[in-house]
C-alpha cells in the first residue's frame, strides 16, 4: 500500500502522524471521503482550478492561505482552535469543574449523536448544491460557492476526527455512515429535515446561507460552550469558516436586491409590486425575493426542533451543549428555578408564556438566531431604501410555515394571523414560492463564465474576495 | 495636525460575524446592534483581524487630522468620504512607504528597511505601484522586536568551486509559524551579536527565491540567493558581517527572520501578462521564484516569459544547469557572460539590444511588465539599451517608462 504522509496531505495541528491509532482510522475512512467527494460533490467542476482559502495553522495568518487548486486537491485539514489553560465547564452540572479532555464514560452516547448529527448536516449541503456551478452568475460566486462547499466538506472532516479519536468502533461506525447517507434520498436520507431539501437554484442557494447555514453557526456556537473540550475547540475553529457562509448568503441577497432596484430606477419603475414589468427587465422583483425569504426562514427555524425539550435540558445539564454566548450571560448558568417567556398559541391567540428556562432552551437558541437573521435583513433594506423604493423585506411570523415544534399543527400567515385549512391552502402562493415564481427564477439562471462579468439579476459585489480586483478569474473551469 | 492612518470597518460590508472580535488579543474591536468598530485608542494594527475576515470589510483605511470614535462609528451606513490632503502632510503622514499598502503592519523596523528599499527602487524613477493583477501582499508581519525564528533545512553552494564567487542556495523552514511570502518581497535577516561599536546588527534584506507556496511546493519554506562578501581594501579581507553568517549556516541553525518587505515589486497573476526579467548575479533570485511560479501553476499561460541573465562566467551564474533544462516554449532565456577567455566581453544589455525587435514588441503592451534586479552598475548600460530599442522601434523610453510604471509596469530594485 502506498504510504501517504497524512501531515502533508492533511494540515493539522492534532498530531496526526504522531498518533498511529487514529492515523489507520482516517487511512481507512479517507479513500470514502474522496469517492464520495468525486461522485457528490461539485457537479463537473472536479478539474477546475479555483481560487480557493485554504487553512494551513489557526493562528490568524495561517488559516486564510488563498491560491487556485483543483477541489479533489483541495488540503482538509484538521483544525482545533488554541487550548485555553486552565478552562472549566462553563454551565450544567459539572460548572467549575475542569474542562473534560476525554469522553466522560456516562456521557458517550449523548456527545456521539450530538456530534453525528452536526457531522451529517456539512455533507448534506455540498450534496444539496452539486449542480448549481453550471448556473453560477459570475466566476466570483461560483469560487464562493465551492469555497462553501469545501469548508463543509472540511467541517465533516471535523466532527469525523471527533469520532474516530474519541469514539473507538461506535465512532467509526458512525462516521462511515456520515458518508452513505444522501441528501433527498428516501431510503437513507440525511437527519434533519431543512438537509433533504433541493437546492434548486442560486436565489436559493443565498437564501440557504444566510437561513440555514445561520442554524448552523447558532448550533456550532452553543456546542463551541461545551465541556467536551475537543468538541469546544473543534466547533470554535469551524466558527472562523462558517462566517464566510454567511458572508455569501447576505452579500449574495443583497446583491439581487441592488440590481432589482437599480434596475427599476433606469426604468422608471416605483411600485415594487409592478412585477410583470419588473421581470421583463430579467431582475427579480422584490415581493419574490420576500417569498424566498418567508420560505427558507421557517425552514431553517424547524432545525431548531421542539420549543420545548427535555433533549436539550439534559445536555445542558450534563454540560455538552450551552446556550449561545454562555459566558457573556450573567445568571447561575444552572438554570434551577429560571424562567424563559416563550411564544405559545393559547385558546386561538400568541402569548408570550413563562416556562422553565431549562426546558426553554431550543426556542432561546431560536429567539437568538431570529435577532441574528433580523440585522441581516436590514442591511438589504437600506438598499431599498437607499434607492427611494418603498418596499420592506420582513422576517415573517415565527408559526408561518412550520413544520416542528408547537406551531406545526397550526396555519399562520407571516403576519401572525391564524388561518383555517382551506384559507391556507387558497393564499399560501401568496406568501411562498408558486411554481410560476419557481419558473420565473429557473428561466434567469444561466451561466456566466467571462471573468468580472455578471448575471443580468445580480449586481457585481463591492469588494472581490481576497482583495482582488473584479475581472479576476477566480475559476479557471478548463484547466 | 498630522495625519494619521486610522484602521475602520466598512459597515457595507461587514456582516457582522464577530470573527474579528474574537481574534483580537487586545480587544480593540467591539460592536453594537448595527457596526462591528475598531477603537482608535487601542488598536495597535497587529493585523491579525485581517485575513480571518470573510469579507474584506475589515480591510479598510482613512487618512485623519482626528480619529473617528467608536460611537461615531456605531452610527455608519457607510464609510466616510476619504478627505484630500496636500502631498505635504501625506509625506509627513507616510512615514513608512510600508504604511500605504493595505494589510501593514506599524513597528520599528521599517525606516531602515525603508530605507534600504528606498535605494534600490531609486533607478525606476519615482514611485511604483504594484501590478493590478499582484495577490495582496503582507508586509511587516515579523520585526525586530517579534521576529520569526526559521530553521535552516538546506545551504550549498551553487556555482562551482574554482569559480571566483561563492553563491549559496539557502533554505529556511518557518515550522507553525506563517510567514506569507511573495515571489518579489524580501525577508530581513539579523546577524546575532554587535558591531564594533556594541550596536545590534543591521538587517539585511534578501530577496526571496522559491514561489509563495514555498521552495518545496506547500511546504512552510522559502529559498534564498545569497552571495559571499569579501571587501578588500589596503591589502586586507574583510568578510561581509551577514553574508557570511547566511552561507556559514549548518543544517538544523536557528535564524532570526523579520519581514516580509515590499509591496510593489510583485509578480503580475494574470496569465496574459509577459514578464521581462533583467537580472545579473544574484539579482536572479525573485526571478527563479516567479518564474517557478509561473511552471507550477500555469505553465501553459499565453503570456511570454523573457529573462536576461547577466554573470562573469558560466561558472558563475547561479541556477546555471536548471535553467537550462527549462523549455524553450515556455520562457526565452539571454545569457550574457563578460569573462568568458578569449570571447568578446559581453553583458545584459547587449543581449537585449541583440532581441531589440522583440523587446520592442513587447514593451507597449499593457500586459508586458518589465523588472531589473542586480547590481547598481547594471543600471545605465540597460537604460541606455532599452532607449536604443525604443528609438529604433518609433518609441520614447522615458514616457513609457513612467507609463509603465504608474501601471505596476516597470519595477527596478538594484543594490
Amino acid at each position: 500500500m502506498q504510504q501517504i504522509n497524512y501531515d502533508e496531505l492533511i494540515p493539522n495541528n492534532v498530531n496526526l502522524s504522531g498518533d498511529r491509532r487514529l492515523q489507520r482510522a482516517l487511512e481507512k475512512w479517507h479513500p470514502g471521503y474522496i469517492d464520495w467527494w468525486m461522485s457528490m460533490g461539485p457537479d463537473g467542476f472536479q478539474a477546475s482550478q479555483v481560487y480557493l482559502r485554504t487553512a494551513v495553522s489557526v493562528d490568524p495568518k495561517g488559516w486564510a492561505n488563498f491560491g487556485f487548486v483543483k477541489m479533489p486537491d483541495y488540503r482538509w485539514g484538521i483544525f482545533l482552535a488554541p487550548a485555553e489553560e486552565g478552562r472549566t465547564v462553563g454551565f450544567g452540572r459539572h460548572k467549575g469543574e475542569p474542562a473534560w479532555q476525554e469522553v466522560p464514560g456516562e456521557y458517550r452516547a449523548p456527545l456521539r449523536r450530538l456530534i453525528s448529527i452536526q457531522g451529517d448536516t456539512e455533507p448534506a449541503s455540498v450534496e444539496q448544491q452539486r449542480h448549481l456551478g453550471k448556473t453560477a452568475p459570475s466566476l466570483y460566486d461560483m469560487r464562493n460557492l465551492f469555497q462553501v462547499n469545501v469548508e463543509e466538506g472540511r467541517h465533516l472532516w471535523a466532527m469525523v476526527y471527533l469520532l474516530h479519536a474519541y469514539f473507538g468502533r461506535d465512532g467509526r461506525e458512525e462516521a462511515e455512515a456520515l458518508l452513505q447517507r444522501r441528501s433527498g434520498d428516501e431510503d437513507k436520507p440525511r437527519v434533519l429535515g431543512a438537509f433533504n431539501e433541493d437546492t434548486p437554484h442560486w436565489l436559493a442557494f443565498f437564501m440557504f446561507t444566510f437561513f440555514t447555514d445561520r442554524d448552523g453557526k447558532f448550533q456550532l456556537e452553543s456546542l463551541a460552550q461545551s465541556g467536551f473540550d475537543p468538541l469546544s475547540r473543534t466547533c470554535r475553529f469551524m466558527l472562523t469558516e462558517e462566517a464566510h457562509h454567511m458572508f455569501v448568503g447576505e452579500s449574495g441577497v443583497m446583491r439581487v436586491v441592488q440590481r432589482t432596484v437599480d434596475a427599476m430606477n433606469e426604468a422608471g419603475i416605483t411600485d415594487p409590486h409592478d412585477v410583470n414589468r419588473i421581470r421583463e427587465m430579467g431582475v427579480i422583483d422584490l415581493p419574490t425575493i420576500q417569498k424566498y425569504m418567508n420560505f427558507h426562514f421557517s425552514v431553517s427555524a424547524d432545525l431548531f426542533g421542539s420549543e420545548m425539550s427535555t433533549n436539550a435540558a439534559n445536555a445542558y445539564t450534563m454540560g455538552l451543549k450551552g446556550r449561545y454566548k454562555e459566558e457573556k450571560i450573567d445568571d447561575d448558568h444552572q438554570l434551577h428555578d429560571s424562567v424563559y417567556p416563550v411564544l405559545k398559541l393559547v385558546d386561538g391567540e400568541f402569548r408570550w408564556v413563562e416556562e422553565p428556562a431549562l426546558n426553554a432552551l431550543n426556542a432561546r437558541l431560536r429567539d437568538d438566531y431570529v435577532k441574528d437573521c433580523a440585522a441581516g435583513v436590514k442591511r438589504w433594506n437600506k438598499v431599498i431604501e437607499k434607492a427611494g423604493i418603498e418596499f420592506t423585506l420582513e422576517i415573517p411570523h415565527i408559526a408561518f410555515n412550520r413544520q416542528m415544534g408547537q406551531f406545526s399543527d397550526v396555519h399562520a400567515t407571516p403576519k401572525g394571523d391564524i388561518l383555517d385549512d382551506a384559507a391556507w391552502e387558497q393564499r399560501k402562493d401568496e406568501w411562498l414560492p408558486s411554481s410560476d415564481d419557481e419558473t420565473y427564477v429557473h428561466s434567469l439562471m444561466k451561466a456566466v463564465t467571462e471573468p468580472g462579468e455578471y448575471a443580468g439579476w445580480i449586481a457585481a459585489p463591492k469588494v472581490a474576495i481576497d482583495s482582488k480586483p473584479g475581472d479576476f478569474e477566480f475559476v479557471r473551469i478548463a484547466s | 495636525m498630522a495625519l494619521k492612518r486610522q484602521h475602520l470597518i466598512d459597515p457595507e460590508v461587514c456582516i457582522r460575524c464577530n470573527t474579528c472580535e474574537e481574534t483580537c488579543p487586545i480587544d480593540a474591536v467591539t460592536h453594537n446592534e448595527d457596526n462591528y468598530v475598531v477603537d482608535p485608542d487601542i488598536c495597535n494594527y497587529c493585523m491579525d483581524c485581517i485575513s480571518p475576515c470573510p469579507t474584506g470589510a475589515i480591510d479598510s483605511w482613512r487618512m485623519v487630522k482626528a480619529a473617528y470614535g467608536i460611537e461615531e462609528q456605531f452610527e455608519w451606513d457607510e464609510l466616510p468620504e476619504e478627505a484630500e490632503y496636500t502631498d505635504e502632510e501625506l509625506a509627513e503622514a507616510s512615514g513608512d512607504a510600508a504604511n500605504d499598502a493595505g494589510g501593514v503592519r506599524s513597528g520599528s523596523d521599517p525606516d531602515e528597511v525603508d530605507e534600504i528599499l528606498q535605494r534600490a527602487r531609486a533607478g525606476q524613477g519615482g514611485k511604483a505601484v504594484p501590478p493590478p493583477s499582484a495577490a495582496h501582499p503582507y508586509i511587516n508581519v515579523y520585526t525586530r522586536d517579534a521576529p520569526a525564528v526559521a530553521r535552516v533545512v538546506g545551504n550549498y553552494r551553487i556555482t562551482e568551486s574554482q569559480a571566483g564567487s561563492d553563491i549559496h542556495h539557502v533554505v529556511l523552514d518557518f515550522g507553525s509559524q506563517a510567514f506569507p511570502v511573495l515571489e518579489g518581497q524580501s525577508i530581513g535577516i539579523i546577524p546575532p551579536g554587535e558591531d564594533a561599536r556594541g550596536r545590534p546588527h543591521h538587517v539585511r534584506l534578501y530577496s526571496v527565491a522559491s514561489p509563495r507556496d514555498g521552495e518545496r511546493p506547500n511546504h512552510n519554506n522559502v529559498a534564498l540567493t545569497v552571495k559571499r562578501e569579501i571587501t578588500e581594501a589596503d591589502g586586507q579581507r574583510f568578510p561581509g558581517v551577514a553574508s557570511n553568517y547566511i552561507c556559514d549556516l549548518q543544517k538544523g541553525d536557528e535564524v532570526k527572520v523579520t519581514g516580509p518587505f515590499g509591496n510593489t515589486f510583485l509578480m503580475p497573476n494574470h496569465p496574459e501578462a509577459n514578464i521581462i526579467m533583467v537580472c545579473t548575479g544574484t539579482g536572479s533570485a525573485p526571478f527563479r521564484a516567479m518564474t517557478e511560479r509561473r511552471r507550477r501553476r500555469m505553465a501553459d499561460a499565453p503570456g511570454k516569459l523573457m529573462l536576461f541573465f547577466g554573470a562573469r562566467t558560466p561558472q558563475e551564474l547561479p541556477y546555471f544547469g536548471p535553467l537550462r533544462k527549462l523549455p524553450e516554449r515556455f520562457i526565452d532565456i539571454n545569457l550574457a557572460f563578460s569573462r568568458v577567455p578569449e570571447q568578446p566581453r559581453e553583458y545584459v544589455q547587449d543581449r537585449m539590444r541583440l532581441r531589440s525587435t522583440d523587446v520592442a514588441a513587447l514593451l507597449p503592451d499593457e500586459n508586458t511588465y518589465l523588472y531589473i534586479c542586480g547590481l547598481k552598475g547594471m543600471e545605465d548600460g540597460v537604460k541606455e539599451a532599452l532607449e536604443a530599442i525604443c528609438s529604433e522601434h518609433g518609441l520614447d523610453w522615458t514616457v513609457l517608462a513612467s507609463t509603465m510604471r504608474e501601471s505596476g509596469r516597470f519595477h527596478v530594485e538594484t543594490y
